[in-house]
């Protein structure tokens, strides 16, 4: 039988706020425990929530990237459930208004442009941390993290593979990290998965009987479980077998998913609204004044990327995966003056000498040690014939290494590009001299002899000769009778 | 001394007659003699309370004087105080000393007043008797034998037995209005939003609401005063702009009209009761008010209602008490749940039990829809029906309570006869009305009656006008019990 896999994906982003968001604590990762929460965040008798009006913003300007609905009015509810690193026993999160419904992310899959359907997104408040280890059979608990912003974004169960599962929370990381909205950090948790996964074999109507997997911290884990689960999903229905509704939990270590509890385990969370915060109420004037400094998104820098700079789809893409890559592209472009031919130039150099570089050291662009002015400085040169592509590629290795800028270097190193064709002649005419054997065979029509000739030039001139007048001058003085 | 006004305090602190110290301490002495009687304060602290005193005296004898500058006042054990142990009346919090003071503690420590000590409350202030704390049951000072009312039982009991000049209460189903009605003083509810709930302790956070209890509408006033105003750390607070509540007191009631809601004078209100309003109204006409009968239709859902909403609220507000942080932990469990369950298990009274276990059923799944939206949409025609009324009339008038001050032990097994205590009170909650309780005349077995003012939304001015009014022509709130 032929199945089809159904995916829908929540994700928790975590919103770079600067302080918690209902309280006044700063939200910086990594602190010593319990030293980055106040009274609000340990739950204190009588202390109250404030709302964050930078969370609403950040929940504001994803909603308006998505071509969402932003709701007028939404409400907080709690979420009832004890546990030791849930202070107050509830979680205050939105349950029936969420304050943005209704959106869509445009991906791209190797068959092309798809859309998924985002249900919902919301804000609520990240629970504490419970420390297992080191406690000699008792556990810690850490609340620096209990009131950190999350935005909680909901897709329809739109995807239909573990790889277009992995497209698309890639897309949503790319989009949260553009908007500044979110650090992205999949480590620190900053940006979790939980996936809903089903089968159902091609051509039913109806979903299959899902399964939610928790919690998942990477792309790679992304798409590991959701096969493992889809794998062991369409085992069970083979075999006779039915898929019981559960929460589990995908164990990196052994490649497997786990039940955490079956649906009738499940918590009644007792949602109602807060009584301690009033409806978030939204003017018109709030979202014209968040669509205001909404930059451009990569959806639309990818297609301006392709059809006004004239660069391939693949090269967009790579090029606008993050806003500091982007920014990066354009303001060596920038510098180099955007001529013709230019985008194509500083695309290649990015994606080649200097992603080859950054991957080998480990570094973010905003660490490159060669800044976007210097690489143009050094394109520049091989434009007006100065140096040529390859020993561009030794200036280059220069400026990595922190020598100065491309034409400090040119200068230092004796490498500017011989272009004299009295020059070139003179050193051709000698290399030529004392090889009648191999231009007769030139002559004879071997085609190689003239790379091995060309070869004996650079390496006279250390690779300096302009390499078409090379070619130029060689073919002529070599004669081929016609 | 003890029987001056907040008024007659302070010109005595202002022109050296005595000093705070001296008056904090015969404050303190009282409350030494008459506690182990009353019962009404949880703790006292007599060193923190006269550093404080000595410092009023400095900021008085610098002339840096506010009407409640050096003037002692019992507060609420509800209300969240810096070093000073916040119990709310439970086993829960027994051993809780806050690390923060709440907004209003904030508010009587800038102007210089004293705290004279934490009064005693039902448990989590769940209850109409003072009955459910687990410090014991606070007396009636007017007879030993009766209950005080509650939740806010100690401080009215402290007033009435002037072991303070005056108290704080709070107020989600009638706990300062009730206990001021069966304790023969003065308290106000003000309208939801007016006073802060930043560091009270929540029951039912939509109900709260603090107010001031003494033993004239004068001193209420004095008090509301320094209470009021807009906290941006209670996201339920008001931006009003501020009011004199004392400026306004003497105005006269010269085309007042007052409206009786039939509802509230029926079968189960005590007869000698509705006869002091009878002559109450003679009293406010001849004042110049007008009365007449107005209907409040929905009166009769206001309880089951409130028990639905409350409670659901207070499941949620009371899930942090779980032994994790702070309060009671219970010893010798086994694991994380058995520690919940033993702690919570011995940590709250059966009354708190019972509201958690109402709450969480009426939001659980599959009943949330029939109990607390039904609610909600309860609370929405009760409100609904004041507003009516108040096209018609100016303020309503009737029953605190529908019974003077009941026996201890009477009703404590018997939770419904309790809630019906409150009959008249909770619906101005529900509604988020500010509401009045002034002595109104004395049973016949010598305990108090009480009468309710309900006024429009920030008509608090007006309430007390209306008792200060009847004040200054009654002599009810100038009794006082034999001790």
């Amino acid at each position: 039988m032929e199945w089809e896999v159904v995916i829908g994906l929540e994700v928790h982003a975590q919103l770079a706020t600067r302080s918690k968001i209902f309280s006044g604590a700063p939200t910086a990762y990594g602190a010593a425990p319990n030293t980055q929460a106040c009274a609000i965040d340990i739950a204190l008798p009588g202390v109250l929530p404030v709302m964050n009006r930078e969370a609403v913003n950040f929940a504001l300007r994803f909603g308006l990237a998505i071509g969402a609905n932003i709701n007028r009015k939404s409400i907080f509810a709690r979420k009832n459930y004890f546990y030791p690193d849930l202070p107050k026993g509830y979680q205050i999160s939105q349950y029936e208004l969420p304050i943005v419904s209704e959106g869509r992310l445009i991906i791209e899959t190797p068959q092309g442009e798809k859309n998924i359907r985002i249900t919902r997104a919301h804000l609520e408040e990240d629970a504490g941390k419970s420390l297992h280890e080191d406690f000699h059979s008792k556990s810690g608990i850490d609340l620096n993290r209990a009131g950190t912003p999350l935005l909680e974004i909901v897709s329809e169960p739109d995807i239909r593979s573990s790889e277009e599962a992995v497209i698309y929370a890639k897309t949503l990381h790319s989009l949260v990290r553009y908007l500044e909205i979110c650090d992205g950090n999949m480590q620190e948790g900053s940006f979790r998965c939980d996936a809903n996964v089903s089968v159902r074999p091609k051509g039913q109507k109806e979903y299959g009987t899902r399964c939610e997997i928790k919690n998942l911290n990477s792309f790679r884990f992304l798409e590991r479980a959701i096969d493992y689960e889809v794998h062991r999903q369409i085992e069970v229905i083979g075999s006779g077998g039915k898929i019981i509704q559960e929460t589990k939990l995908y164990d990196s270590d052994r490649d497997e998913t786990r039940s955490m509890r079956s649906k009738e385990e499940a918590n009644d969370y007792r949602y109602f609204p807060d009584p301690d915060l009033l409806p978030l109420i939204i003017d018109e004037s709030w979202i014209e004044e968040v669509s205001k400094k909404l930059p451009e998104l990569p959806y639309a820098k990818r297609q301006r990327y392709i059809h006004s700079l004239g660069l391939t789809p693949y090269d967009a893409s790579v090029l606008t995966s993050s806003k500091s890559l982007a920014n990066w592209f354009e303001a060596s472009l920038k510098a180099l003056g955007e001529e013709m031919g230019d985008a194509k130039l500083c695309a290649n150099w990015i994606m080649g000498e200097i992603s080859g570089r950054l991957n080998r050291d480990n570094l973010d662009i905003s660490k490159c040690p060669v800044d976007s002015k210097d690489l143009a400085q050094l394109l520049r040169r091989i434009k007006d014939g100065t140096i040529s592509g390859n020993i561009a590629k030794e200036v280059f290795e220069a400026m990595w290494s922190g020598e100065g800028e491309a034409d400090e270097i040119i200068k230092r190193k004796g490498l500017k590009q011989i272009s004299d064709n009295n020059e070139i002649e003179k050193i051709i005419d000698g290399i030529l001299a004392g090889n009648d054997d191999q231009i007769a065979q030139y002559r004879a029509g071997k085609e190689r002899v003239l790379g091995f000739f060309v070869g004996q030039v650079m390496k006279a001139t250390q690779g300096r000769a302009n390499p078409a007048q090379v070619n130029e001058i060689l073919r002529r003085k070599m004669g081929r009778p016609d | 001394m003890l029987n001056y006004s907040l008024n007659e305090l302070s010109g005595l602190l202002k022109s050296r007659k005595i000093s705070s110290v001296e008056l904090t301490q015969s404050y303190l002495k009282r409350i030494d003699s008459l506690n182990p009687k009353i019962n009404a304060y949880i703790t006292v602290n007599p060193e923190a309370s006269l550093k404080q005193a000595a410092e009023a005296d400095i900021r008085l004898a610098r002339g840096q004087i506010q009407p409640l500058t050096g003037i002692p006042i019992a507060q609420k054990d509800i209300f969240c105080a810096k070093g000073w142990k916040t119990t709310c009346g439970s086993k829960m919090l027994s051993n809780f000393v806050a690390p923060y003071d709440a907004h209003i503690i904030e508010c009587f420590n800038n102007v210089g007043a004293i705290m004279l000590g934490r009064t005693n409350m039902d448990e989590f202030a769940m209850g109409s008797s003072n009955e459910t704390s687990f410090f014991g049951p606070v007396h009636n000072p007017w007879d030993l034998n009766a209950v005080p009312g509650g939740s806010s039982g100690g401080s009215a009991a402290a007033v009435a037995a002037r072991m303070a000049p005056a108290a704080t209460g709070t107020d989600t189903g009638g706990s300062i209005r009730q206990p001021a009605a069966l304790c023969g003083i003065t308290g106000i509810k003000p309208t939801y939003g007016l006073v802060s709930r930043y560091g009270l302790v929540a029951y039912a956070s939509s109900l709260d609401q603090a107010g001031p209890m003494g033993r004239t509408a004068e001193d209420c006033a004095i008090l509301l005063n320094t209470m009021a105003g807009f906290d941006p750390r209670d996201s339920t607070s008001i931006n009003h702009p501020s009011e004199d509540y004392v400026q306004s007191l003497s105005a006269p009631l010269q085309g007042l009209k007052i409206g009786l809601p039939k509802e509230y004078f029926t079968a189960g209100l005590s007869a000698e009761i509705a006869q002091s309003i009878e002559i109450a109204c003679e009293v406010l006409r001849r004042e110049g008010a007008e009365i007449r009968e107005i209907s409040l239709p929905n009166s009769p859902v206001a309880i089951p209602a409130y028990y639905v909403l409350a409670s659901a609220e207070a499941s949620s507000n009371l899930e942090r008490y779980d032994g994790v942080r702070y309060g009671y932990r219970a010893k010798g469990y086994k694991d994380l749940v058995d520690m919940y369950k033993k702690t919570r298990a011995q940590g709250f009274g059966p009354e708190v039990k019972r509201r958690i276990m109402i709450g969480t059923y009426v939001l659980s799944a599959g009943y949330y829809d029939a109990y607390y939206i039904k609610a909600q949409k309860l609370r929405r025609l009760i409100a609904n029906d004041f507003s009516n009324a108040f096209d018609k009339v100016d303020v309503i008038l009737g029953p605190t309570s529908p019974q003077p001050a009941f026996n201890l032990g009477e009703r404590s097994n018997d939770p419904v006869s309790m809630y019906l205590s409150d009959i008249y009170t909770i619906a101005v909650n529900l509604a988020g009305l500010p509401g009045l309780s002034l002595p109104a005349g004395f049973s016949g077995n010598g305990r108090p009656i009480g009468m309710q003012l309900i006024g429009n939304y920030f008509d608090e001015a007006r309430l007390l006008n209306i008792a200060h009014r009847y004040q200054q022509v009654t002599d009810w709130h100038q009794r006082e019990p034999s001790l």
